[in-house]
């Protein structure tokens, strides 16, 4: 690993261990009170868990087109970063709905589409998993298709009708909220990026491993 | 194209005329799912409202996800998978052609499907036949569409029959909710003409979305 990354990882732990201090900080919001607070958690891994699927689903496509093994990589840890971050998203969502709307869960638009985006996430991994030599390939195609199923289902839920906030809140956000937001915002962004540059790592390390135990079989 | 798509159409058609595996089996699980359904949710002669145009949404998803499996296990174990691919024909065309098998199944599933959904469960299905066969049509293609080309693309992994579903389900949930949602505005009472048209809409442009994806997509997962 490079240099930086031991002093890095320390930096996004004290993020994290303070960071209930910073959110500990901001007022309480008028109507729903302290339990808002979950906010601060839940926006920035929904935003991570967003970015991850994202960038697997682009970097899969890539790997479809040109075949480099490198680009496959970054689509698994993606992968992996998005199954960790929604989950953290997926619970803390309910906890935060049960105060503010009286019930764990409602299939709005974007809660439904989290969900399914989060259980196509899995099945990559599930079937990176089982199914066998060349199933990176099966898998690409999954995230691929995974990508584009996200709008309709979301235009198809959103048909109903959808009581989750919108995104025009986050911007008028006053500073005493927005600070603890960008902060949490920044710590969550910085655990995705270090995480998936010690899968990236890992995953190198294995393919190098096999490599050496393929030109060992050879000369055998 | 058109050629290498017809040939490899009758193909299909002309082993399944033979040994009739895949229409009876799949026709007859459908039935048996319906069935099991209706011991379920039908209650002293009674459905609850909108129930059967889910079951007939669910029974299509579970009878298409077995004749996928099937018709690709076919050509595995017999080892024409292999042929098929060296076809001298652009790979899209063996997907196409593939695609138009399977939709051809399960239409024909579903003309026995939809009758007995609506006797059993006194669904109101039959009402705007139009609108249900475009409804039905369009949600059987884009189901078909991502099924085909995963199946396809499954026939050389381990685990493929487990391994389909988990794939399948959550990709093809807007054909689900689409299909649903239309099928239950048709068999309303006070029938709205814009909620079935935004639905069918819908269904179009996923399926249009998904078989250029497919298309695209087809000739490297195939590739070794």
């Amino acid at each position: 690993m490079p240099k930086w990354f031991s002093p890095a990882v320390l930096v996004c732990g004290v993020m994290f261990a303070i960071s209930p201090l910073v959110i500990a900080q901001a007022p309480y919001e008028s109507t729903m009170g302290l339990v808002q607070k979950v906010f601060y958690y839940h926006m920035p891994s929904a935003w991570v868990f967003l970015t991850a699927s994202v960038v697997c689903g682009i970097a899969s496509a890539r790997f479809l087109a040109t075949g480099n093994p490198r680009h496959d990589r970054t689509a698994l840890a993606a992968a992996e970063m998005a199954v960790l971050f929604g989950l953290v998203t997926l619970v803390t969502g309910p906890l935060w709905a049960r105060k503010a709307w009286g019930t764990w869960w409602v299939w709005d638009a974007r809660i439904t589409s989290s969900l399914v985006g989060w259980m196509i996430a899995w099945a990559y991994l599930i079937l990176r998993q089982y199914g066998g030599p060349g199933s990176e390939k099966l898998a690409a195609g999954l995230a691929l298709f995974g990508m584009a199923n996200v709008p309709f289902i979301y235009v198809s839920v959103n048909y109903w009708r959808t009581i989750h906030p919108a995104t025009t809140v986050v911007p008028k956000l006053p500073f005493s909220m927005g600070f603890p937001l960008l902060f949490c915002l920044a710590a969550f962004y910085f655990l995705m990026f270090l995480l998936m540059k010690l899968r990236v790592r890992v995953a190198e390390q294995q393919a190098r491993l096999d490599a050496i135990y393929l030109s060992l079989d050879e000369q055998a | 194209m058109l050629r290498a798509i017809w040939l490899i159409v009758r193909k299909d058609l002309t082993v399944e005329v033979r040994s009739r595996e895949l229409a009876y089996t799949t026709l007859f699980f459908a039935i048996s799912c319906v069935l099991v359904f209706a011991f379920s949710l039908v209650q002293e002669g009674r459905a609850a409202e909108g129930v059967g145009a889910g079951v007939l949404w669910m029974t299509i998803m579970f009878a298409g996800n077995l004749a996928l499996g099937r018709t690709f296990e076919r050509e595995r174990q017999s080892e024409t998978l292999r042929a098929l691919m060296l076809v001298p024909a652009p790979r899209p065309a063996v997907y196409l052609g593939k695609l138009t098998g399977i939709v051809l199944l399960l239409l024909l599933t579903e003309g026995v499907l939809v009758p007995l959904v609506a006797l059993l469960f006194q669904a109101e299905l039959l009402a705007h036949p139009f609108w249900l066969v475009s409804v039905v049509a369009m949600g059987t293609l884009g189901f078909a569409a991502v099924g085909t080309l995963f199946a396809a693309m499954l026939v050389r992994a381990r685990s493929r029959d487990v391994l389909l579903p988990v794939l399948l389900y959550p990709i093809t949930v807007p054909v689900i909710i689409a299909g649903v949602r239309g099928t239950m505005a048709i068999a309303q009472p006070d029938f709205e003409v814009a909620v079935v048209r935004f639905w069918f809409s819908l269904l179009v442009a996923f399926d249009v979305v998904f078989i250029t994806l497919a298309l695209w997509t087809f000739e490297p997962v195939m590739t070794d």
